[in-house]
Formats: C-alpha cells, structure tokens, sequence
C-alpha cells in the first residue's frame, strides 16, 4: 500500500499538535517515524487511524484522497495498528483472539473454531510468525502476544502495519525476532510504519526515517545517510551527548545490602527469591532484566511497600527489613519509581506541592502541624531553577508538564534531601533524549556525592551507559553480577536467562506476570 | 467523540492499575467538573423545573389548548405561572418585597421580613455539618455513605449530655457540642478502622451501618433512660433549657448558634485542608492513594481519621438540629440529611465552602417551596425534583457540555486522550 499524508495539521487549543506535516510511505517499506515525546508522532497516527480528525491536510491510501471517521474504516481501507499496551483477552486462546471481532461462523451464529484455527496456522505460516493456535494468550511471553497483535491485524487483511514503540517491551532476542518478521512481511509488499525513539533500531531496520519535533517533520533520511549522532540532533534539536560521561566509580564502604531476600506477589507466588546484593557508596549497580522478572517488586520491597517474605535489608547498616516507607525515607533513602505518574506524583496538584510529597510535615515546610505555604513555593521557585524543570511557575499542576519535565519533578524532590542510597526505576522510560541526559548526570552526581546506587531497568543502552556494575535479574533471582564491559551480547543472554556454566539453562523459578 | 473509551486506559494503561470504581465516579463528579459546569446545571435544573411547572399546570394548558383564539394569554400565563412559582420560592425563603413593604410603611412586622432568610438558615445548617464532613471524606477518598447513621449517633449522645446532666449553660452547651461531635466520630471510626485494618469496603459497611444506627435509635426510644416517662411512642426526653443553642435575633427568629457553629466548621474544614499537614496528607491520599503512600504516608492513618472527621461533622449536624430546634429525639430522626449530606458535597464540589452556597440552595428550595405550595398550589415535590434533576446534571457533564456548546476542558481531556495510546 502507498500511503500519503499531506500538509496534515491538528490543532488542540492554541497549541498545534501537528503543523502541516507530510509523509509518505511507499509499498514494501518500512518507515521509520522518530520523535521525542511530545513531538506529535502519535497525534498523526491518531489522525491516521480515524480517531482524531484533522483540521487541514488529506489522507491518500493508493493514491486516493481518503477520511476515517472511526479504526473501523482505517481497518477496511488495510490499514493495521498494533499498540503498545496490547489488546487482547488474557484467557482467550490466540486463535479466538486473532478472530474476534471477525469471527468466522457456521449455521446459526455457531462459532467456526477449526476455520480460525486453521486462518491462524495458514498466516503464522505464510510470514514466519511462529504462534501455537491453542495456546491460551496470558500464558505467553510478551514477545509472542505482540505476534499475536500482528496476527489480528493481517487476519483483517493489513497492508499498512503501523507499530507504535513495539519494542519497549521486548528482550534483544524478541526484538531480532521482531525484525525477522518485520522484513517478511516488507517481502511480500506490505509497507510498514515503526514508530520509536531508538536510535539504533532505526538505523538496524529502516528502509527511510522521518524524523519530527515539535509537530513538524524536521527532516527525512535513510540509514545509510545517517547515525545516531546526526538523528538525535534532528531529534532534538541541538547536539546532544550520546554517551554519560562519568569519572570511575571511587566505591566506599556497603551502604544498601540485601541479604536472602524473598518477596511475594499479590497472589502469594514467589516473584523474588533468595536475592543477595550490596551496593557500596559511591557506585551504581544496574538491575538488568526483562520486565516481569522480579525488579519490580524487588525494588517495590526495598522502598517498604512490599513486605519481605524472608531475608534482610540493611541501610547503612541499620535493619529496616520491616521499617515502614516514612522511616525509609527519613534513614536517607531516595526513591524514583517506576511508574511516576501513579507512585511518584500526584498529577492534579503542583509543582510545589509534589516537591515536598514527603517533607511536607517538616521544618520549614511545617511547624506543628500548620503548613508553611510560602517556604514550599520558594523551595519550589529554587527546584524550577536547579533542576532544569521547565514550567511557568511552582504552581502550575505537574499534570500540564512533558513526561521528561514530570520526571525531572520526581528527581528534584528525592535529590534534594540528604540521600544515602537511591533507588531508581526505569529512571528514563519514556523521556526525550535531552531529559535522559539530564536525569543521567543527575545519577552519576548522586553517585559521585557519595550515594549507593540502584538503578532498576530493561533499557541494555541504559544499563551499560551508567552501571559500574550490572546485575542481571531472570525469574526472580539474579544470575550473575557482571562488568559492563563484557558487552551487550553477554548481558543480553544472561536476561534471556541462560546462566553460564549451567548446562539446564535457566534457574527454576516462577515466573512473575506478563503485562505492560 | 471517542474520547470516553479511550480515556479509560490511561495512566499505566494496565486494567489491574485503575482505580476502584467508586474512585474513578467520584474523580468523574468532582475534578472532571469544573466550576462553570455545577453553575450550569442548576440553571438547567431551574429551567426544567420551569417545564415541569407550566405542563403540569391545568390553567397554563387549558390556555394553550386555546391557543388559536388567545395567543397572548397562553404565551403570558406560560410565563408567569413559572415566574410565581420561583417568586414565591424566593420570597419564602430569603426576603418577600411585599412583607418588607408593609414593615416599612407600618413600622412593625420586623420578624416577619426576616423570618424567611432565618428559616432558610435553620435549614441549612445541619446540612452545612454533615456536607462538609462528606467533602472532606470524598476529598481523602474515603466514600462515606454513612452519615445518616452518624448523625444518629451524635443525636443519641447531644440528647444524654442534654437531658441527663445539669450544669450551667456554659459549660452544658459546649459538652453537648463534643457529645454530639464525639458520638458521631465514634461511629465513623467503626467503618474507617474496618477498612484500614481489614478492607473491607467502606460503601457495604457504612451504608449497613446506617441501618443499624436507625434500629439503635428505635431502642433506645423504647425505655429509660431516654424515652419521654409516661409515653408509650418512641419519643425522647426533652433537652434541658441549658442545652439548647440560644437564638441569635430574638426568640421569634429560630436562627440560632447552631448556625455560626456550622458556618465557622466550614471554615475551619477550609483551613485544615489547606493548611495544615494532616489536611494535605488527606488531598494527596484522595488524589492518588499510591504516591501518597510512596511519599511516606500512612494510609491507614489517613483512612481513619478522615473517616473520624467525616463522622465528627455529621454527629455535629444532628446535634445542631437537636440542641437548635428540636429538643428531643423520635423515631426517624434525621430524614434523609446523611444522604442530602452527599448531595451538597458533590454540588459543593467537595469544598468547604463551596458546600455552604450548596447547602444554602437546598434549603431555599425546602423552605421556600412549602412557601410555593401555599401560595401558588404548586406541590412541594417540585423542588425535589429540582434538588434532583441538579444532581443529575452534575453527573452528567457531558450532556451540560452538549446542551451548551461548551468546548472540553481542552488539556485535561486531550491529555487523557493520547495518554491511552502512549502509556
């Protein structure tokens, strides 16, 4: 399919979402769509798939002016999306997801399952989209359940497949797969649309990269026009530092050290067993891992929000096994968590407030129980300016800032108190190449004051930029401590969980929920 | 629009992350609101209330049915007969032109003039307590349908105070105050415990517990010590003169001390919300239960004195009732107010304040709408369904939002929007 989008413009308010954008994908390609956050990728493909509706510009599918008022209609047009949050039903098997909505029947409305069955075996065969029919979809791992999304989408006769950061939840191994697929179905002249902001995908499997920021399509190339450098600076707009530069780690004594460590999930399942790990002063460990193997409750119990099953926590030298977050807290113990919209802010409130979220009953902030509103704006006043938030003023509700700006909120309000250790989660998900920047010199500065460093995250580029040292964490236990400088192949393995010198392969253990 | 379904999935996008339904109805009346929205769905109320009056008017339709030969006393008496109606609802409950008239050519009459705005007052004030009290609990995101049953229990304890014990007004009125608000902290104390220590859901046992409330009051009614001696009715014993809220304009005007307890609570709600720690801790916990926890705070803590406060205000807002112009308990005491309490909180927007002016609307439409049915005949369920048809309007924003053309609230909607895609 040649799909055309010309001078697209979306306004929402004052603020436009897309400036006359064009983009033209052609038969058998597949095309890259780069951006930060915020630059308007997924405005357009809203805009694209029926579900926004532009103000100026047309859509030409074949060379023939088109409008979706619903996905519907993008749907019978061939158009197919896979999201990043999949959309199917845990308990179905894959073949009556891959059908639902389409759902073959005999006499009477009866459900035909052999012939999806037999739709599902004759697509997964045709493209190299290894699936099992019967098997039930919450048992996959996320790697196959995306096959599955691609499945429904080419069942409904896609020939534009548009992938929106489909990689974010994928081991390096899924993600070759992924590639694999991605070509075969580039060979039988279906064209593609891969939206991301990895660099080093792009240049792995674009055909053209068209690159946006702030609205508007800043330029167009080929991977063997560009490299990482040139991208981010069209990305971002200026020269940005690719690599953290950071003086070598001058580790002290242990500061965080978790003994035997065993933590449950909701459901009683072990999900983290038998963990030891020490973290000193003064260096950063990175958790590696394969979202889903452990890192989230673990550092869900390191904070006290999970209660330990058995072994201990020690910070600083002082038991806090069972103390509770407040008394965390106050030991010296900074947190940036995973989710920041859920744990780390609340999003109707203000700048100013969510810098004090947990100071916020203590001097100066607060005198016997009376809030001081004044020292809480002017700490505020001093955050915006210290840490680079960009915002009109404290008192502007975080819910109206970028995910790097929100981000940097958090960071802000767990760096400026006396910190011992730090515990960060997937400290960069989702933020733009100049926050990530950001936030990394923010770590290593933690880390050069003195700090022990825990940074929990599936991103290898991440893990390898800023741990002195990586622990690799698969099915709730950690295989193996090594230096980054054994490279991403080694610690790409060790994630997919084959430990060395073990000929059964992966340690035995539950494996914690697929899930986003 | 397709904004709705896509809504759903933000923020994490994972159906196990969402909030509990009773948290997402709740974010969906308040912060979804804004302030123009609540304005616009009393007009609208007022409006359809307007509706209801002329085709359920025998006059206004009999004058339509003859349209053909007296259109303009058909168009005149469509107007009027509503114009009535809400003139006399103003008149009865805040200030009638004509009695002011005759107390100024006459020189007497005074507490005529003033007797509506001071009825108005009376009513408004039990409401004001147990509204704010219901505010502050939706606000901590605790849901607390037990008022009903909380101002039972502050009723039960005002009245022992007010009966059993003789002191000096000055000292028997102020423990009559803390009888009241003790009694009704005391029984929110009982769901906002239950839930932190053990789950269990706030709505089940609060509304539960009102029934037990109204049966506890039935018994005790039933014998000594608090049933009125020689009666067979479940009727209580009479306050003491000492426990009584004095009036504050002569004895003709009911308007009473109550009042200017009920107004200074409001202020005081106000204020610990917005200034003090506790209160903050409560916005943050109502806001997002998850980083208020992170941050350090302490749910169970937060549950239950939320659910104390929430209690305190409603037992206040029997006693004030009880002390202010009643003097004894029967049977049924306190009508519906635990659920008008959750009425004006959500008109109020969840605001101290804002539930004052909500408060003082319902009991104008309850004051003033006896005032309609003597003068007019229009019957007094009309400002029922006027008090109701607000409430669905506010629960509707959307169709206010159709109905006025009213653009959505552009940011907080479109961030909505694309966050469901992405994450």
């Amino acid at each position: 399919m040649k799909l055309e989008l010309r001078g697209i413009t979306k306004h929402f308010g004052s603020l436009v979402a897309n400036d006359r954008v064009d983009l033209t994908v052609e038969p058998g390609e597949i095309h890259c769509l780069l951006g930060e956050n915020g630059a308007g990728k997924t405005t357009l493909m809203n805009v694209l798939f029926g579900l926004l509706r532009a103000d100026a510009g047309e859509i030409r599918v074949d060379g023939e002016p088109v409008s979706f008022a619903d996905p519907g209609e993008a749907v019978r047009r061939g158009i197919g999306m896979v999201h990043q949050h999949f959309m199917l039903i845990p308990v179905f098997t894959v073949a009556e997801n891959v059908v639902l909505g389409f759902e073959p029947t005999r006499r009477l409305g009866w459900l035909d399952r052999r012939r999806a069955r037999h739709d599902v075996l004759a697509l997964s065969g045709e493209f190299g989209l290894e699936v099992d029919p019967d098997a039930v979809v919450e048992t996959l791992p996320v790697g196959v359940q995306q096959r599955v999304e691609i499945l429904k989408a080419l069942q409904r006769d896609a020939r534009l497949l548009i992938l929106d950061e489909p990689t974010a939840v994928l081991t390096p191994q899924e993600t070759e797969a992924l590639f694999r697929i991605m070509r075969s179905l580039k060979e039988s002249g279906r064209s593609i649309l891969f939206i991301t902001h990895k660099l080093k995908e792009v240049l792995r499997v674009a055909d053209r990269i068209t690159v946006m920021r702030g609205g508007r399509v800043v330029g167009s190339t080929t991977p063997a026009e560009a490299d990482e450098k040139s991208l981010a600076t069209m990305m971002v707009g200026r020269d940005v530092e690719l690599v953290v530069t950071k003086p070598p780690a001058t580790p002290q004594g242990p500061v965080l050290e978790l003994e035997h460590l065993s933590v449950a999930d909701e459901r009683g399942v072990m999900v983290v067993e038998d963990v030891t790990l020490s973290v000193h002063g003064g260096e950063i460990v990175a958790l590696a891992g394969v979202q889903g193997n452990g890192q989230t409750e673990l550092s869900e119990a390191i904070v006290g929000l999970r209660p330990v099953r058995s072994g201990s926590f020690r910070l600083g030298g002082a038991d806090l096994t069972h103390a509770s977050p407040r008394e965390r807290i106050r030991a010296g113990l900074a947190n940036v968590p995973e989710d920041r919209q859920v744990d780390g802010l609340v999003l109707s409130m203000s700048i100013a407030e969510n810098l004090v979220l947990d100071q916020y009953d203590r001097p100066p902030y607060a005198r016997h129980g009376v809030r001081n509103l004044a020292a809480m704006h002017e700490n505020g006043r001093r955050a915006l300016r210290d840490f680079d938030i960009r915002a009109t003023g404290p008192a502007v509700a975080v819910a109206t800032l970028s995910g790097g700006n929100q981000q940097k909120v958090v960071v802000a309000r767990e760096l400026s108190r006396q910190v011992r250790a730090l515990i960060a989660s997937q400290p960069t998900r989702g933020l733009d190449v100049g926050s990530i920047e950001y936030v990394h010199r923010r770590v290593v500065q933690a880390r050069d004051a003195g700090a022990a460093v825990l940074i929990v995250s599936s991103e290898l580029d991440e893990v390898l930029a800023l741990g002195d040292r990586v622990a690799v964490m698969y099915r709730g236990r950690i295989v193996d401590v090594v230096d980054p400088g054994v490279g991403r192949e080694a610690i790409g393995m060790l994630m997919a969980g084959s430990v060395p010198g073990s000929r059964h392969g992966a340690p035995q253990g539950p494996v914690s929920g697929v899930g986003t | 629009m397709t904004t709705e379904p896509l809504a759903a999935p933000a923020g994490g996008g994972t159906a196990a992350g969402a909030p509990p339904l009773h948290r997402r109805l709740l974010g969906r009346l308040v912060e979804a609101n804004p302030a123009v929205v609540t304005v616009l769905s009393v007009f609208t109320a007022l409006v359809f209330g307007g509706v209801l009056i002329d085709v359920t008017s025998t006059t206004v339709l009999h004058a339509w049915s003859a349209i053909g030969s007296h259109p303009g006393t058909a168009l005149s008496l469509t107007v009027t007969t509503v114009t009535d109606a809400y003139g006399a609802i103003l008149s009865g409950s805040i200030l009638s032109p004509s009695v002011l008239g005759h107390a100024i050519s006459s020189g007497s009459g005074w507490t005529q003039v003033f007797n509506p705005i001071s009825e108005t007052c009376v009513a408004a004030t039990p409401l004001i307590l147990a509204g704010v009290g219901v505010a502050i609990g939706f606000r901590t995101g605790v849901f607390n349908i037990g008022a009903q049953g909380q101002v039972i229990a502050g009723s039960i304890v005002a009245l022992y105070v007010g009966f059993a014990v003789h002191l000096p007004i000055w000292i028997h009125l102020p423990l009559v105050v803390l009888g009241g608000a003790a009694g009704g902290a005391a029984a929110g104390l009982i769901p906002g415990i239950l839930k932190a220590r053990t789950g269990a859901h706030e709505v089940i046992v609060t509304i539960m517990l009102n029934y037990v409330f109204l049966n506890l009051l039935n018994y005790v009614l039933g014998g000594p010590p608090f049933q009125l001696p020689g009666q067979t009715n479940e009727i209580s014993q009479k306050m003491l003169p000492t426990a009584r809220m004095p009036h504050l304009f002569g004895s003709t005007l009911r308007v009473n001390l109550g009042f200017v307890i009920a107004i200074a609570m409001a202020a005081l709600g106000s204020w610990f919300m917005n200034r003090t720690t506790l209160g903050f801790s409560f916005k943050v916990t109502g806001a997002n239960p998850d980083a208020a926890r992170t941050a350090g705070m302490s749910h169970a803590k937060v549950t239950i004195v939320a659910f104390a406060i929430s209690g305190m205000l409603a037992g206040m807002a029997g006693m004030a009732t009880l002390s202010g112009t009643n003097f004894f308990l029967s049977s049924g005491y306190g009508g519906t107010l635990g659920f008008n309490a959750i009425t004006v909180a959500l008109l109020g927007r969840n605001k101290p304040w804002g539930v004052v002016w909500a408060s003082l609307l319902f009991a104008m439409l309850d004051v003033g709408g006896a005032a309609m049915q003597v003068r007019t005949g229009i019957t007094l369920d009309l400002t029922s369904v006027i008090q109701a048809t607000i409430i669905f309007f506010i629960a509707t924003p959307m169709l206010v939002r159709e109905i006025y053309r009213l653009r959505s609230t552009g940011q907080g909607a479109l961030q909505l929007f694309t966050k469901g895609w992405s994450g």
